[in-house]
């Protein structure tokens, strides 16, 4: 299979049982192990899906450093999804690899938010969903950093550099495009406009993201809700660009209830190792 | 017969990176370790970047530098933590860079995710950069990407050469 790095994980028991030594911030071995598995994906699931997104840009960027960048930071998220469904696969211990996750499950399988799997519309709309997701998945690995479980906190610690520098491009894409032309304006607006009820999807907690909090692995998504507000506020307000009022939420990416997009996406993306199973080169 | 460490990190200076052949991958930094188990000798290597492209190949070098030196039992571990930085980058290394026409890191100039005070370092108005031809200060970045995940595209307004920077990390 098109597989990245495929080292061994150095003592991931040892890693585990050090885990399991932590407290009352300890994972618990057995009863939250679901839970943990379902936090993975969905890690995983993003950076997968958005990566594959951005990878569509490959050869269609309106500048040759654009085309570029889309692609770099498609193979950061590509890179980042390979630790974590990596990671994914052994806790689940089933056997199945990073790239058995990526390539043979079902749209209903899969956990990414809806906002990931939106069409990419124009670069722009491209550059927004961008934003929106960077200031959250930053938010989100700076506190993972600190996690109960030290697999987790090593592959935030190692995305984290990454997201810093995604987010800090698509913030100053944001202003130049939003505070730029009217033509550009008014298509940042209409992106922002158009994918604001998806973003709003970061912030839903469910029983997952209560169990992980509560055990010490993730934060609550809700606890960003503030610092993501922070953020995104100063750079729409610097882009010229006003933030939707509504608060209503698109729901069910992360419990596996997608939009058509999603099928769309795996039916290329999936197709040589459904079509020819176990191929690589 | 076990070859001393200190002849395995010599041998490991000669592995050249396979993006970026004037540096070796002892002057990037990533080997972070190299130690005997038994009759195995265990390298640990850790990614520049968690998509990079050369990861595969780097390891692929390795393993068979190092059997061509006689070395049979050999096993890579990657480890994440703590996170590659630029900063591992040696002098050496960074000369060699420059003289390649990549302009070497400048430190404490990383990504923090701090995007509104970080604006005017973004813009280039306070990152200055040398040009490795021509050494002027008047460059400007024309990308944050460049032709692989560690580097940007600059530009020197004095002599008009467009290089990449290898961007703190």
């Amino acid at each position: 299979m098109p597989s990245l790095p495929d080292m061994m994980t150095p003592d991931a028991e040892g890693l585990a049982r050090q885990a399991g030594q932590g407290g009352a911030h300890a994972p618990a071995a057995d009863a939250d192990q679901d839970a943990f598995v379902e936090f993975l994906l969905r890690m995983g699931d993003n950076a997968l899906i958005l990566g594959h997104r951005n990878s569509e840009w490959c050869g269609h960027g309106p500048v040759l450093e654009e085309d570029i960048a889309m692609s770099n930071i498609a193979l950061d998220l590509i890179g980042q999804t390979a630790l974590w469904l990596g990671l994914a696969g052994e806790v689940e211990g089933k056997g199945r690899s990073a790239d058995d996750l990526a390539y043979l499950r079902d749209a209903w399988d899969f956990r990414n938010l809806l906002l990931v799997e939106r069409p990419n519309g124009d670069f722009g709309a491209t550059l927004m969903r961008q934003f929106l997701f960077d200031a959250f998945h930053f938010l989100q690995l700076r506190a993972l950093t600190g996690s109960a479980d030290p697999r987790v906190a090593e592959i935030a610690q190692k995305a984290l550099k990454e997201v810093s520098y995604h987010l800090e491009r698509s913030a100053e894409q944001v202003i130049a495009l939003g505070d730029g032309t009217a033509e550009s304006h008014a298509r940042m607006q209409a992106a922002l406009d158009d994918q604001w009820g998806y973003a709003q999807e970061m912030f839903a907690s469910d029983a997952t993201d209560v169990t992980m909090a509560a055990a010490g692995i993730a934060p609550d998504p809700a606890s960003l809700r503030k610092p993501w507000d922070d953020t995104v506020d100063a750079v729409l307000a610097q882009a010229t660009l006003k933030r939707p009022e509504s608060s209503f939420a698109h729901k069910g990416g992360k419990q596996g209830t997608h939009t058509e997009h999603l099928g769309y996406i795996l039916a290329e993306m999936q197709f040589l190792q459904r079509a020819y199973p176990g191929a690589s080169w | 017969m076990r070859p001393a460490i200190a002849q395995i990190w010599d041998w490991l200076a000669e592995v050249p990176d396979p993006e970026i052949p004037v540096i070796s991958l002892t002057d990037l930094g990533i080997i972070r370790d190299v130690g005997w188990q038994g009759n195995t000798l265990v390298v640990t290597v850790t990614p520049t970047y968690s998509g990079c492209p050369a990861t595969a190949v780097i390891n692929l070098d390795i393993e068979n530098h190092l059997r061509a030196k006689g070395i049979d039992q050999i096993r890579l571990e990657r480890r994440l933590s703590p996170a590659w930085t630029t900063d591992w980058i040696s002098d050496a290394g960074r000369e060699k860079l420059r003289a390649f026409g990549i302009a070497p890191p400048i430190d404490g100039t990383g990504a923090d995710g701090h995007v509104l005070t970080r604006v005017g370092a973004l813009t280039g108005s306070n990152l200055v950069v040398a040009c490795p031809r021509c050494q002027s200060n008047d460059t400007r970045r024309v990308s944050q990407f460049g032709s692989t995940p560690c580097k940007a595209s600059w530009v020197c307004n004095a002599c008009l050469e467009p290089f990449d920077y290898f961007k703190c990390h």
